[in-house]
């Protein structure tokens, strides 16, 4: 009996091992873990809706020869631990070819490494902090811009712009994303003449920020530097006017999203931010990629760009590995994407698999973000 | 200078307002009752949900969710710890089933208004600032450390002055004393708690109002301070309480202006450790007689 067992484990083992490739021919399964509560929330409901877009434009083309794409979106509750089951999920249960997600860095720290361990493909489309993310090694690969070339650029333009001089810089410091962030501003700043007169940090559970605002305003700064997630950052900036600052605030990628603009209102009028996506680039992809968000009763952002640009990456891979959609196929295809057009614009990955293209300065004008060229 | 004076007192203020209601059922009971933040984070959004889809005025809102909340106590304390009245371990398993209600309102939350930060709609407060020498202050600040301040003298009248105030006392001293001179034990029980989350209900609207961000995890961010507040004030005391949520205020305010925020938790708890090692009973609390 137990020889029986044991044969028939083995029969079962050497079937699936058989029939996974045959399958993976007619569908690729991406495996999305996307942040639908906590924290991130309002960043992982726009990036689903930009993947299940890009799925649906991308089968319905048939581009990909007959295989067809199959997202499989699950919460990673914007918390590591949530972020490792998922991973675990996709790469043992569903057996996914390739992996999105998780949308913080955070989350990515800690989830990345399985999925490199696996030898399970993993495209970030949201992840931008500098260190920690594509360096866990060859199997993770980036679509979004790191914080370390979003912010130069855009600060580059805002000063040419605005002129300041000095700065003060207030940031979450219990956050990888929102810490990369102050990191490249406080190198950044001095970089490009702004001296920062003085530093503030605050926790992702905070909701007063009077003190730490006081006593930056006490310093008469030109410009504030928010590094923050667009829930902080959204009462942030109400208290900052609501305490009489008068000047620019300049954000990091946390507040590049239309809850920011939502949950500040007024007090989010004039706000600088760097972005990745150009939303009124008259590009032909971008504008087609806006119009269909819009079918759906989405608003797109940066986001949702990115996912949706995500996708788009993998159906290249596939295409340039010979319509194959195996994990070491999507890899291999990976390393030969040059120049895709997308909504971000040429798209093409570094040498060290992190995203490159031309970063962008919008303003909040009116309760939506307006492009400063 | 003057403006971190104004922070400090606001901040204090919405501590002292959160912790006046879990000290009374403390001098009342002996119990923590660990769903308190979360009928404060109810009671928020009960009272977003009213402004935004009824469309009442936020003067109507307020009182009606402020009372809601109380009636959500009465029912915390009907299932969470009358129950368990009697019991030689009812102050732990009062505890745990206390939080348990939290964790179920939290859901409840999650489920009914989702994960994301909500605030009230622009203009339901009139925003209108004073400038009081170089300080700015909302004028909602100002209501609200006024609302804490008649809060507590309201309070404190009800307990000396009136019949009520009487029998809470007379409960806290001895429940089975209370009952040989025929109070009705467990009505007092009730009313306490009554007041306890309506007061705690009311401040979970003011915080929304003066914050605008309200989450299903909002009251957590102050349960921790509540409970330290009420250790320093001395369990069960009402004016302790209110004394150490102003202290509380100003200490993290004045840390953040002196010392950078990174320290603010880390000094503020290291004062209470020492005013716990100077008054081990906390500033105002009593050895033998509580004062509910």
């Amino acid at each position: 009996m137990r020889f029986h067992l044991r044969c028939l484990s083995l029969a079962v083992l050497v079937g699936a091992g058989l029939s996974g490739p045959a399958r993976a021919a007619e569908t690729a399964k991406i495996g999305a873990a996307l942040s639908m509560t906590g924290a991130a929330a309002v960043y992982g409901a726009t990036q689903k809706a930009g993947i299940q877009l890009a799925v649906d434009e991308i089968n319905r083309s048939g581009a990909l020869h007959g295989l067809k794409l199959q997202a499989i979106v699950e919460d990673d509750g914007s918390t590591k631990e949530q972020g490792i089951n998922v991973y675990q999920r996709f790469i043992n249960r569903d057996r996914v070819s390739v992996i999105i997600g998780p949308t913080l860095s955070t989350t990515a720290t800690a989830a990345d490494p399985i999925a490199e361990a696996s030898r399970v493909p993993v495209l970030a489309v949201s992840n931008t902090s500098p260190t920690g993310i594509t360096d866990i090694g060859p199997y993770i690969w980036r679509v979004s811009l790191t914080e370390k070339q979003v912010i130069p650029g855009a600060l580059r333009r805002a000063r040419a712009k605005l002129g300041f001089k000095t700065a003060a810089v207030l940031y979450g410091n219990d956050d990888v994303f929102t810490k990369a962030g102050y990191d490249v501003m406080r190198s950044a700043l001095p970089q490009q003449g702004v001296k920062i007169l003085g530093t503030q940090t605050f926790a992702k559970s905070d909701r007063d920020y009077n003190a730490q605002l006081t006593a930056l305003m006490a310093l008469k700064p030109d410009v504030l530097m928010v590094s923050a997630l667009a829930d902080n950052g959204s009462a942030i900036v109400i208290q900052a006017r609501q305490l009489g600052y008068k000047g620019p605030i300049m954000g990091g990628n946390g507040l590049n999203s239309p809850a920011f603009i939502k949950n500040a209102g007024p007090a989010a009028e004039g706000v600088l931010v760097g972005t990745s996506w150009n939303a009124a680039s008259p590009d032909p992809v971008n504008q087609r990629f806006i119009a269909g968000m819009k079918a759906r009763g989405v608003n797109p952002d940066q986001f949702s760009a990115q996912a949706y640009t995500g996708v788009y990456v993998i159906a290249e891979a596939i295409k340039l590995a010979g319509f194959k959609a195996g994990r070491e196929d999507i890899k291999a295809g990976f390393a030969r994407v040059k120049n895709l057009d997308t909504p971000l614009g040429r798209f093409s990955f570094t040498p060290q698999r992190d995203g490159e293209h031309e970063p962008a300065l919008q303003q909040v004008k009116g309760g939506k973000f307006v492009i400063l060229q | 200078m003057g403006q971190q004076i104004v922070n400090g007192l606001f901040l204090g203020s919405i501590y002292a307002l959160f912790a006046l209601g879990y000290t009374l059922v403390f001098g009342v009971l002996d119990i923590l009752n660990l769903a308190h933040q979360a009928v404060f984070m109810l009671c928020a959004f009960l009272a977003l949900t009213l402004v935004s889809l009824a469309h009442l005025h936020i003067l109507l809102a307020l009182p009606l969710a402020t009372v809601a909340a109380g009636l959500v106590g009465i029912l915390v304390e009907r299932v969470a710890f009358r129950p368990l009245r009697g019991r030689a371990d009812s102050n732990v398993a009062g505890l745990i089933s206390s939080l348990a209600v939290a964790t179920i309102f939290e859901s409840i939350a999650l489920g009914l208004w989702g994960p994301d930060v909500s605030r009230f709609p622009l203009g339901t407060v009139p925003e209108r600032q004073l400038h009081l020498g170089g300080a700015v202050v909302q004028e909602l600040q100002l209501v609200i450390i006024g609302i804490a301040v008649l809060m507590v003298l309201g309070l404190t009248f009800l307990l000396q002055r009136t019949r009520l105030g009487r029998q809470i006392r007379a409960v806290a001293e001895s429940g089975f004393a209370a009952r040989v001179l025929g109070i009705d034990v467990d009505r007092v029980i009730a009313l306490s708690f009554f007041i306890s989350s309506a007061l705690g209900g009311a401040a979970g609207v003011l915080f929304g109002l003066a914050f605008n961000s309200i989450s299903p995890d909002v009251g957590r961010s102050v349960e921790l301070k509540g409970l330290a507040v009420i250790i320093v004030g001395g369990m069960g005391s009402m004016p302790g309480a209110v004394i150490a949520g102003f202290g509380l205020g100003l200490v993290e305010t004045f840390t953040v202006a002196r010392f950078g925020s990174s320290y603010r938790d880390a000094v503020a708890f290291a004062v209470l450790f020492l005013v716990l090692l100077v008054r081990p009973r906390g500033l105002l609390g009593q050895a033998a007689t509580r004062v509910a």
